[in-house]
């Protein structure tokens, strides 16, 4: 090892930009498992928590909203527990140009009058508590709203751009006419139950779609499976480029180095040592660069929001939500990167090595 | 003792080029003495160095070193005995650009597995005979060619080997330097190493140290001069 480790020195210039370029598509590569990993674990932890069905009422194949004796007709389904309406939309903000999400939750605390906020709401509008907030309503008029409070940023991945109200302020802002709901949520006594119900709620109301938790879960998943996609795409040019430019290096002994395999094998050494040599010489650089790369996606992930590319991976609406999220290392995620990235080169190097250790012994003799 | 029995040496048997580059060559060398092998370019001189030195193997014929028999080893067998048993001076230099003085003459020992703290202590003793010791941290680029021709000997006796083989080793050094190179090997063959140098330098096979003289030509002993 003391050996690889001079020898590696000798060639500064090129094994520095091998490890800076290598070291750089791992922190890449580890960079983007480990935010949407992340965002998919917060999102679901958060999700675990949403009904296990949504039931919205579809015409023409839109949402539209749903009436109140809906509510009636889906308790009536045997298995489902609780049925209830729900209100939600979304409010577009000319001044800023964002949307936020409208919600009454179940129990409004703070009652007509009053809001709670998301972080990304409250900072878009430097809005703390006690603050006014103007919104437009249906009919074009203002009604300028009191924060009572601002949501916990433990939440603010799915909660960030939410606005909370109660629900004749919603009802008024919005135009919605009583009687009517946006969506409904029913709860199950037996999860195993779900495909039936659904079955029987399409079958009562043919005018609606049930939406299962699995199924938002699903969404999300891929949502950001997909945007972690369009940044394996966008890296996958510099990682090609970092292949050709490693597998050169690897397998592009110059005549300088099969000279001094020559002559390690003329003075004793055998083609396992050469062999060992040059696996420890791979190993140094892949290795090192491994775990320079993965420490550096770690700080750049969860020590600074990932500054790099978080504005794709992240956001549903207008308002980016600025989180920091919870460090979280999974052994699988740190094989899955080391065998993308340290595995391959790993491979690369060792026929060229093989091949360049089996040089006769007696060639240093015709040098 | 190192004993050749009808050994033959053929490269490319079979094809258009088939080369006989030993033919038959049997002689024995007697340890701690020095023994030249001259003759012209092609002569085979540097085949038999390469295969008394476990480098290649013979097409026919027998080696013995020690009155074991080396032939028939596996390679890495082979390899152990190079490593051990011999030490090279080759007529390049060949030492390892970049790397150090000292780094360069601990090579043969790393396969051996010594604690690297010992083999440096012991580096740089050999060092200090050949009054080098003051340039172990030096690149080898940086030294002249008389230092860079000691830093191949200390390397070649790095494992304290029984015999040193030396091919064509004053080929590119002066008068003055070859002379003071065949006062290193009279040196070592005073501490009881046995000697095999490849020359057909006057120099070398001229020199006093020297106690025995194989005349080479066309892959065959043409003749033989004991002197001691």
């Amino acid at each position: 090892m003391d050996f690889a480790f001079n020898s590696l020195l000798r060639r500064k210039g090129k094994n520095s930009a091998l490890f800076v370029v290598y070291a750089g598509i791992i922190f890449l590569v580890s960079s983007i498992v480990f935010s949407s990993e992340s965002i998919k674990r917060e999102s679901r932890i958060l999700l675990e928590n949403s009904p296990e069905i949504v039931v919205q009422r579809t015409i023409a194949g839109r949402h539209d909203l749903i009436p109140e004796q809906y509510i009636e007709q889906l308790k009536s389904i045997r298995g489902v527990q609780e049925a209830k309406g729900r209100l939600w939309g979304y409010y577009f903000e000319p001044g800023v140009q964002a949307n936020y999400t409208l919600v009454v939750p179940d129990e409004f605390l703070y009652g007509p009058g009053y809001i709670v906020i998301g972080n990304g709401v409250s900072k878009t509008f430097l809005a703390g508590k006690g603050d006014l907030l103007p919104f437009k309503t249906s009919d074009g008029s203002y009604a300028s709203l009191e924060v009572a409070d601002i949501l916990s940023p433990d939440s603010e991945i799915v909660a960030s751009d939410l606005v909370l109200l109660s629900e004749s302020d919603f009802r008024e802002m919005t135009g919605m006419q009583k009687g009517f709901y946006t969506d409904m949520i029913l709860k199950v006594r037996n999860i195993k139950e779900l495909p039936t119900i659904t079955d029987k709620i399409r079958r009562i109301l043919p005018d609606t779609r049930p939406i299962t938790r699995e199924e938002i879960m699903r969404t999300y998943e891929a949502i950001f499976d997909w945007r972690g996609g369009i940044l394996l795409a966008v890296i996958s040019g510099a990682a090609f480029a970092f292949m050709i430019f490693a597998w050169d290096k690897a397998t592009g002994l110059s005549s300088e180095e099969k000279k001094e395999i020559g002559i390690l094998k003329g003075i004793g050494w055998d083609t396992s040592d050469v062999l060992f040599m040059k696996t420890w010489e791979g190993l140094i650089i892949s290795l090192s660069a491994f775990f320079l790369g993965v420490f550096f996606a770690y700080i750049h992930i969860y020590f600074t929001s990932a500054l790099l590319f978080m504005p794709v991976l992240k956001g549903w609406s207008v308002l980016y939500p600025e989180f920091r999220l919870v460090p979280f290392l999974d052994m699988f995620q740190i094989a899955t990167i080391y065998f993308l990235t340290v595995a391959p080169y790993t491979v690369a190097t060792i026929i060229p090595s093989w091949r360049a250790a089996t040089i006769d012994p007696d060639s240093v003799m015709r040098l | 003792m190192i004993e050749l029995s009808a050994v033959t040496k053929v490269y490319n048997a079979g094809k258009q080029n088939e080369l006989a580059a030993l033919r038959n060559i049997s002689m024995s060398i007697d340890p701690g003495r020095v023994t030249v092998l001259k003759g012209p370019s092609g002569s085979g001189k540097t085949t038999l160095l390469s295969i008394i030195g476990c480098m290649i193997r013979p097409t026919a014929g027998r080696v013995m070193v020690n009155g074991k028999e080396i032939t028939s080893l596996p390679e890495r067998f082979l390899t152990g005995t190079r490593r051990m048993t011999f030490g090279f001076v080759f007529q390049q230099i060949n030492l390892i650009k970049g790397l150090s003085v000292i780094e360069n003459v601990m090579l043969p020992a790393y396969p051996c597995g010594e604690p690297y703290g010992t083999m440096k202590r012991r580096t740089l003793k050999i060092l200090d005979i050949f009054r080098i010791g003051d340039k172990a941290a030096s690149k080898i680029e940086w030294l002249s060619g008389g230092e860079a021709q000691r830093v191949s000997i200390a390397r070649a006796l790095m494992n304290d080997p029984e015999v040193i083989i030396a091919d064509e080793p004053t080929a590119h050094l002066d008068t003055k330097l070859s002379a003071e190179f065949m006062d290193i090997l009279g040196a070592l063959k005073g501490r009881g190493k046995t000697v095999l140098i490849a020359s057909h330098d006057p120099i070398v096979y001229e020199c006093k140290i020297v106690d025995r003289v194989v005349e080479m030509r066309d892959g065959t002993i043409k003749g033989l001069e004991n002197r001691a």
